[in-house]
């Protein structure tokens, strides 16, 4: 970049212009954030700050109940969520933006009818489906029993078995347009000579796709995937709508957040904000080492493939 | 042959993603009694029975003006400090700036959970806790990262030439952002205005947490205890979701480019 002559803005004047925004900014996010730290370091009673107890309540998280079982549990939820968006979402998003990157006519179209339910509240989503599912009146078992395939309709949010499922698919319907959208903006990038030069070399558009396209998108799908992850671990209004704060039934839906929110706000534990403040912490540090990981590994897979 | 099964995909997941929506809005319209005896139908008659029931009844004018107001409230004061600082990072050169520019975008990776208590007891302790003012303010101060980051980028790409010549022209600093560099970042302030709209339109944590007051909720919150007491009434739930969705069909009509743009922002490399 090179070096301006002159700085438009003196010192001072831009100090000023830039005084609201560090207000709010110190006040509402960077004062939250330090004193949060120090939250979890300490014992509460109620909303009085009490000793300082170093890592116990850490210590206490992993081994008294109900943590001790929540915690995990709730931890192997978000990874599973994560897996299914990786596994749903992000192929039939790379799927259909390829499919609509090679086709064009209506591409337009396309892209703005499968991000719609991107836009809409993620709560709405939930409680959408929780209705579209109901065992009583809802539209999904009655279309089943429509086809004559009646053995499939059951109470899909009542059942252990199938709740957690129902988050995981309604959550990739949601964001599918997401991963779609941004595949579509790297595929619209890339230089179309390489693909000509393979199907020149008679590759066949299978050949194509796996050994020139999806090596040139690595960078953007190790983007997505890191995104995807801290997504998948933040989830919160949808498992929220769909089996609500005990993550019902028998806490088959419930996840890092809602466990969070649940010992911070309903626990009626003495303890509460040390020990929801050690949840958010844990939280915190799981999406921080892993996303950093992550990103690193992608790096690497895309220096071998350059 | 093959375009055939091409199309068939294409217009298939193109049900998939819209008929659950095109489902919530017709049966918005229907009754409880038309949904149990025939799921899958259309409106035979169709009522606007639920919404009133929405709309009056269950407090839906009450949530919805809260929920305008916020999210408008938040969007204008968060772009106006935004581009004011953002103005200031890109047109000077000193390692403070740099600094400032770097606490600010690291905010955009700041999680909500580890905020939330302290900011809980925060508002509690300046007297706006379980208020609109609070909301407001608490919105303003996350969405500034990201608005900072957008139009930050966009005022470097603009040639300062301009604003020396209205340096020469004797124009000072306001008068110069004012008058020289607002109109030309519009599609910026458009991109940021939208892509923030949307988020704090459809939060529902911040509120859950921080608005205690029934009279304050705002829409996603109102949804949650109306779930709750609605319980058998289903069209009216139906006519819940869609009110609280009609302002981002609307917005997106209006600025479809600037959401699909604003949608993978920060994403290109």
């Amino acid at each position: 970049m090179s070096r301006r002559r002159t700085a438009a803005l003196p010192k001072p004047v831009a100090l000023l212009f830039l005084l609201p925004a560090a207000a709010l900014f110190a006040v509402f996010v960077l004062y939250p954030m330090a004193t949060a730290l120090t939250y979890s370091l300490f014992s509460w009673r109620g909303t009085a700050q009490d000793a300082f107890v170093g890592l116990d309540n850490f210590v206490a998280l992993f081994t008294t109940e109900p943590y001790a079982t929540q915690l995990p549990r709730a931890f192997g939820h978000n990874a599973l969520l994560f897996a299914g968006a990786m596994v749903v979402q992000n192929s039939v998003g790379l799927l259909l933006a390829y499919v609509l990157h090679r086709r064009g006519r209506l591409r337009r179209l396309f892209q703005v009818l499968y991000t719609m339910p991107y836009l809409v509240s993620p709560l709405v989503v939930g409680y959408l489906w929780s209705l579209l599912l109901s065992p009583l009146f809802g539209p999904v078992n009655a279309a089943l029993r429509a086809v004559g395939l009646e053995a499939v309709a059951q109470p899909w949010l009542g059942d252990p078995d199938t709740a957690l499922w129902v988050v995981v698919l309604v959550t990739a319907w949601q964001w599918v347009g997401f991963p779609l959208l941004v595949y579509g903006a790297a595929l619209g990038a890339l230089d179309p000579t390489l693909e000509e030069a393979a199907m020149l070399d008679g590759a066949s558009s299978r050949q194509r796709f796996w050994h020139v396209t999806l090596p040139l998108l690595t960078p953007v799908i190790g983007t997505v995937s890191v995104l995807t992850f801290i997504f998948s671990m933040e989830a919160f209004p949808i498992p929220y709508a769909l089996g609500g704060s005990s993550g019902s039934p028998a806490g088959a839906t419930d996840v890092m957040s809602l466990l969070f929110y649940r010992t911070a706000f309903h626990s009626g534990a003495s303890n509460a904000i040390g020990i929801s403040s050690a949840v958010a912490i844990v939280l915190f540090l799981v999406i921080v080492v892993i996303s950093v990981l992550f990103t690193r590994w992608f790096r690497s897979v895309e220096r071998r493939l350059t | 042959m093959r375009r055939a099964a091409v199309s068939t995909l294409l217009w298939g997941y193109a049900a998939v993603a819209l008929l659950p929506l095109l489902i919530m809005v017709w049966n918005s319209f229907r009754t409880d009694q038309e949904l149990v005896v025939e799921p899958l139908g259309l409106p035979h008659s169709p009522s606007l029975d639920a919404y009133r029931e929405a709309w009056v009844e269950a407090s839906f004018s009450t949530y919805f003006l809260n929920s305008v107001l916020v999210t408008t409230a938040s969007v204008l004061l968060s772009t106006a400090v935004s581009l004011l600082a953002a103005y200031a990072l890109a047109r000077s050169r000193s390692r403070l700036m740099t600094v400032i520019e770097q606490v600010f975008v690291s905010g955009l990776m700041m999680p909500v959970f580890l905020m939330i208590v302290p900011i809980f007891y925060l508002l509690d302790t300046i007297g706006l806790a379980s208020t609109r003012t609070g909301l407001i303010l608490v919105y303003s101060a996350v969405s500034i990262p990201f608005s900072v980051f957008v139009l930050a980028t966009f005022l470097r790409q603009l040639p300062d030439e301009l604003e020396d010549a209205a340096r020469i022209d004797g124009a000072g600093p306001l008068r110069t952002f004012w008058s020289v560099l607002l109109p030309l970042v519009k599609p910026a302030v458009a991109t940021v205005v939208v892509f923030r709209f949307v988020p704090i339109w459809n939060d529902f944590f911040y509120p859950l947490i921080l608005v205690r007051d029934r009279a304050q909720y705002t829409l996603p919150v109102g949804l949650t205890t109306f779930f709750g007491e609605y319980q058998t009434s289903w069209s009216t739930l139906f006519a819940g979701l869609v009110i609280a969705t009609l302002p981002l069909v609307v917005l997106f009509l209006v600025a479809t480019r600037q959401i699909v743009t604003g949608l993978t922002a920060g994403m290109g490399r």
